[in-house]
């Protein structure tokens, strides 16, 4: 499965990063870094809770 | 909405039945209403909540009058005498959420409104094509949201606020005086320390005369209340569930009666729901976003498994972005709490500050710092001491 941030929605809000820092970083510079675009399966239940979770419904899950 | 999906997504395969009282479907999001959607920059479309296959009745523009706890049973619709629909039960999530508070002495006038819904925000947006000076009363959230995007549409823009800075109660003096520099710095003409005493004028073409209680007097073409929220609970009088001010839960979200004990299969979530939240040990009503998320699954949660169900116990996390500003909230704080800036500083708009009880960390505001967001509410959901020192 594949992360995507529409990163016109994005408003850096880092819930994302709460629930996977090892998927979602906020940096110094306030923008949202994808750390790891394709993470494995293990990912999938944080990564739908991401996508729940975004205050700007900024994130989906692409399968391929 | 994330009660219902999370009913789905965690087995419920019985009846579920959605009743709302705003018409449309799928609901708006609200923090755009004061942003991309009022400002022109965003179709109304595009903030509709995304809410996956519910295989749910849905009740839209209904009002649910009264409930009956022991019959089961709710009222939709009807009069004060009696009428309506029935609708039975055997579990209910009540997310009714809040109303604005409104100032009875001036609601009635035609262009002076508050802003809560899609229609309200869309109404506003062609008050501000008409021109004219917005005063916005109140300098919450709502208020200073509002006047950042009537200044972003080039309005003249008046804010009101009866305290000696804005978001006082929230962030203290010395935080709220940066947030009151910020709006005058963008052009807001703020008046502090004073109320609106009354409004001359018909309200219905644009020329209002707004009176404030120092004397002074604004012109003014539209008029936004920005006061606060009041917790929809009226429905609920004659049962025995615990209100004030909102409906009292446990600290799975379960509403509570008047002897302090959970009833059966009814929970609570959202801007309605006062809980004890067992990670500050106190009971809070929560107007976040992202408490009507988060407490909408975990009373769905609560509904399904009782008391195997974790307890229901965030960091609360508000953001608002406003006047080329991005704001960040995250914890629990008192107005006795420890205060201090702890990173950055006000000179630079960039800082983060931490409130302090007991020793112990219990809330933090970045201003433009996202990066420092996480790293914050981490500590204080591990319960950090305080002053924090966060890496």
């Amino acid at each position: 499965m594949r992360v995507v941030v529409d990163f016109d929605l994005c408003q850096s809000n880092a819930v994302c990063q709460g629930i996977a820092p090892e998927v979602f970083e906020v940096r110094d510079d306030g923008y949202l870094y994808i750390l790891n675009e394709t993470p494995d399966a293990s990912y999938r239940a944080k990564l739908e809770e991401a996508v729940r979770s975004c205050p700007t419904q900024a994130i989906s899950i692409q399968e391929d | 909405m994330r009660a219902a999906e999370t009913l789905r997504r965690e087995g419920f395969d019985g009846s579920l039945r959605i009743i709302g009282a705003e018409e449309h479907f799928p609901p708006f999001d609200r923090p755009p209403l004061s942003k991309q959607v009022l400002t022109d920059k965003w179709e109304p479309e595009k903030s509709r909540l995304r809410v996956g296959d519910l295989d749910a009745e849905l009740m839209l523009g209904a009002t649910v009058t009264r409930v009956d706890i022991g019959s089961r049973q709710l009222i939709v619709g009807g009069g004060g005498g009696g009428g309506g629909r029935a609708v039975d039960f055997d579990g209910l999530v009540i997310a009714t959420g809040a109303s604005p508070r409104t100032v009875p002495s001036v609601e009635a006038l035609e262009r002076v409104q508050t802003l809560r819904t899609i229609d309200d925000c869309l109404t506003l947006r062609r008050r501000f094509e008409d021109g004219g000076r917005v005063v916005v009363i109140g300098a919450g959230f709502i208020g200073s949201e509002v006047a950042s995007s009537a200044l972003e549409r080039g309005l003249e823009v008046t804010v009101v606020e009866a305290l000696e800075v804005p978001l006082l109660r929230v962030l203290g003096r010395e935080l709220g005086g940066f947030c009151a520099q910020l709006q005058r710095e963008a052009g807001v003409d703020l008046r502090l320390d004073v109320g609106l005493d009354h409004i001359e004028g018909n309200g219905s073409d644009s020329a209002m005369r707004v009176h404030l209680t120092d004397g002074a007097a604004v012109d003014a073409a539209t008029v936004v209340v920005g006061i606060g929220v009041v917790p929809n609970v009226a429905w609920l009088t004659g049962t025995d569930l615990m209100i004030a001010d909102g409906v009292v839960c446990d600290s799975r979200c379960r509403v509570l009666g008047s002897d302090g004990q959970p009833v059966p299969d009814i929970v609570a979530a959202g801007d309605v729901a006062r809980w004890h939240n067992p990670l500050f040990d106190a009971t809070m009503r929560i107007e976040h976003w992202t408490n009507a998320t988060e407490g909408g699954e975990a009373s769905a949660r609560a509904l399904l498994h009782g008391d195997d169900a974790p307890p229901y116990a965030p960091v609360p996390y508000f953001w608002s972005d406003q006047f080329a500003a991005k704001l960040q909230y995250i914890g629990h704080s008192q107005p006795s709490d420890e205060l201090r800036i702890v990173e950055g500083d006000m000179a630079s708009g960039r800082l983060v500050a931490a409130w302090g009880r007991e020793g112990r960390t219990v809330a933090a505001l970045c201003i433009n710092r996202p990066n420092r967001t996480i790293p914050f509410r981490n500590a204080i959901a591990a319960a950090a001491p305080y002053p924090p020192e966060v890496a």
